[in-house]
């Protein structure tokens, strides 16, 4: 492997860990904050994808669809979490796990009755459909780039928003002890419907940045469920950072294991994830959770 | 796993789910005193689920030539049973036992997933009930696991591999490098590119896989650009043949590295892959724009009676009931003859609205193969890769 190959390989890598991190973010609000096992996570991120390719095709402009699917991603998630996850928080994993999974049935069956069992795709904006060379064969999609950055924008966002603000001292301090936040007078159950929603908006908002450079299938959302929480574990559960380390981690592991490892490529993270545990039982990032 | 036979997702309106549904209600609520006489026919097909629309588009196909012929096949009439198998390897011993054991059927049509597949050959053989295969394509269904009473109609998956092998070593390939999925249907479409393709004097530099289903290519499409070969053969269906498809293209690789493939990789995929497909060759037993007067009328019926657009798994129930009725119609309706009713069967010529079919020694269909070319979202014959290509058959020890 020469080196402008590897640099190339090292940006695919970079490429994959950040939208990576982007779907496992939401994963990690909800899973680390709100200590509720959310199966249908998957579910949210493949909604988005096909919000953007019905909003898509109906608004023309793949950007006006994004801004209205966040939209509604926030409506949705408040709602959901107003009606079936305010119920969940006392009880065990167990219950959370049936109720999560009865979720991602019923989103299926939904996307299945509304928009059809169809393969689609969503075509990337004209603005950024341009390709950069690569060294002599290879071009660089500029949306894959344009995804990287909307990925680490976000992950700025969501560090300010829990570092640096109010709101994100409130989400922290109510992780740590819901019922002392309770009495200091702070609507502890308004602000976790805003952390649900704002976790099923990452995950929309994911399926959505992504429906163009990838495709719009049935199942998706399962085939990205079981990544993320591979990311949230190894990350530690609840670390916002822990989940970015953890996605480009993952990001490279990937990349060069079917590179390198070709015949182990499909465990070569599962190894990855099982030998992280082994040394750090809490992930990587746990003590100093969110 | 999922089979190759993944094929994909037809665009189908809702007036057809209706009529099939209605169908197949009627066909359940036959009158009881009438069984004696009538054959049943079993459909263990995928009713639910990703495949969903492959199975209806087989049994409205069965059915099509079933009511074309006044419903009766051989002077049988039929009845029909149905097990929705749901593409689930894990119920499906338990699915085809419902059909052999519970409804005691005649024959059993089935099914579109490879590993589903595997379990109804294995019931075929351990009860010897006929078994018709309308589109899984499994190597071992007509190779090591071959037997008298199993018959495919649709395709081995090495076939259409074997066909593109021929097509690349023509058009003046030397070096090929193959990516697919890591699993029996991508690894024998493969198998089968490559034996052509090295026997035509090219070359296959190396074999990439992805671990099934996942979807990043970026890392093994950069492995392609560095190193360079003059064609890549890839095996992709469904939704991972969309973004394979926009992949290549999105890499700089189309213009460069032309890509060939099975034709699953453009089948029923072309309105999400867009212009990334526009002038992919693929090889397939079927193509939209084939306009032989049967294949015609066959389009024109099955639109008329479905409401639908007919495609590649219509096409192989079609095929499907034809067989079983060549079959039937040798021995006077009679399933009981059963030496007599498979050596017509094996000995069928079957006018298929693909053109014409035979069935190999270990019963899998011998047919042409066309090559076909992505223009305007379709795929276009542009004349035939293989004439009369039949799988080898490895393994099986009929014939």
């Amino acid at each position: 492997m020469d080196l402008p190959i590897f640099l190339i390989q090292v940006l695919n890598s970079v490429q994959y860990g950040l939208l990576l991190f982007l779907v496992a973010s939401g994963l990690t609000l909800i899973f680390g904050i709100m200590g509720v096992v959310n199966l249908a996570h998957g579910s949210f991120y493949m909604l988005g994808a096909y919000t953007a390719f019905t909003l898509s095709s109906l608004t023309g402009n793949l950007f006006t669809a994004i801004a209205l699917g966040v939209v509604l991603a926030v409506a949705f998630g408040y709602v959901l979490e107003w009606v079936f996850f305010s119920f969940l928080y006392r009880r065990d994993h167990l219950q959370q796990v049936l109720l999560t999974y009865g979720l991602i049935l019923v989103f299926e069956e939904i996307r299945s009755l509304t928009v059809g069992d169809d393969v689609h795709g969503v075509s990337v904006p004209a603005s950024l459909s341009a390709s950069l060379p690569l060294g002599s064969t290879m071009s660089y999609p500029i949306y894959n780039l344009f995804i990287s950055v909307a990925c680490l924008v976000v992950a700025t966002l969501l560090f300010l928003l829990l570092r640096k603000t109010r709101l994100g001292m409130m989400i922290r301090a109510g992780a740590s002890n819901r019922e002392m936040v309770r009495s200091l007078g702070i609507d502890i159950d308004f602000l976790f419907r805003v952390v649900f929603a704002l976790g099923v908006a990452l995950a929309a908002f994911a399926g959505m940045i992504a429906a163009p450079a990838s495709s719009v299938y049935p199942g998706m959302g399962n085939q990205v469920l079981i990544i993320c929480f591979v990311v949230v574990v190894i990350g530690g559960i609840g670390s916002v950072t822990g989940a970015l380390v953890a996605a480009l981690l993952i990001g490279f592991i990937d990349t060069f294991g079917k590179v390198f490892l070709p015949d182990y490529s499909g465990i070569l993270v599962y190894l990855l994830m099982a030998v992280i545990l082994v040394w750090r039982p809490e992930g990587l990032f746990r003590e100093n959770a969110v | 796993m999922a089979g190759i036979d993944h094929g994909q997702q037809r665009r189908r309106i809702v007036q057809a789910l209706g009529a099939a549904s209605a169908l197949g209600a009627l066909g359940a609520a036959a009158p009881a005193f009438a069984q004696s006489t009538k054959l049943k026919v079993g459909f263990m097909l995928p009713y639910t689920g990703t495949y969903a629309a492959l199975g209806r588009a087989i049994e409205n196909g069965f059915k099509l030539y079933v009511n074309e012929q006044g419903g009766k096949l051989g002077g049988r009439e039929i009845e029909y049973f149905t097990v929705d198998d749901e593409s689930e390897p894990a119920k499906a011993a338990d699915n085809v036992n419902k059909l052999i054991k519970r409804d005691n059927v005649d024959v059993i049509v089935g099914t579109v997933h490879s590993g589903v597949q595997m379990a109804i050959v294995k019931a075929a053989r351990d009860n010897n009930t006929l078994l018709i295969i309308p589109n899984a394509g499994v190597d071992e269904a007509t190779g090591p696991l071959c037997a008298p009473n199993i018959f495919r109609v649709s395709f081995s998956n090495s076939q259409p591999g074997l066909a593109m092998g021929i097509v690349a070593a023509l058009r003046g390939y030397k070096t090929a490098v193959t990516i697919t999925w890591k699993y029996a249907a991508g690894e024998q479409s493969i198998g089968g590119f490559k034996e052509t393709f090295e026997k035509g004097g090219g070359k296959v530099l190396k074999e990439l896989y992805v671990p099934f289903p996942n979807v990043e290519f970026q890392a093994l499409l950069t492995e392609i650009a560095s190193i360079k070969p003059t064609c890549t053969y890839a095996f992709f269906a469904g939704g991972g043949a969309v973004k394979f498809v926009k992949d290549y293209a999105a890499a700089g690789l189309k213009d460069k590295v032309p890509l060939l493939g099975a034709g699953f990789l453009t089948d029923g995929t072309l309105d999400a892959q867009g212009g990334a497909a526009d002038g992919l060759l693929t090889t397939l037993h079927y193509a939209d724009n084939l306009t032989t007067p049967r294949n015609t009328a066959f389009r024109l019926a099955y639109a008329k009676a479905y409401s639908s657009k007919a495609d590649v798994y219509a096409v192989q129930g079609y095929d499907s009931a034809q067989l079983l009725g060549i079959g039937l119609r040798a021995v006077g309706g009679d399933i009981g003859q059963r030496p007599l009713l498979i050596r017509a069967m094996a000995a069928a010529e079957i006018d298929s609205p693909r053109g014409k079919i035979t069935l190999s020694p270990s019963h899998n269909v011998v047919q042409d193969f066309y090559l076909r070319k992505v223009e305007n979202g379709e795929n276009k014959s542009i004349g035939l890769a293989a004439k009369s290509l039949a799988d080898p058959g490895r393994g099986c020890t009929m014939g």
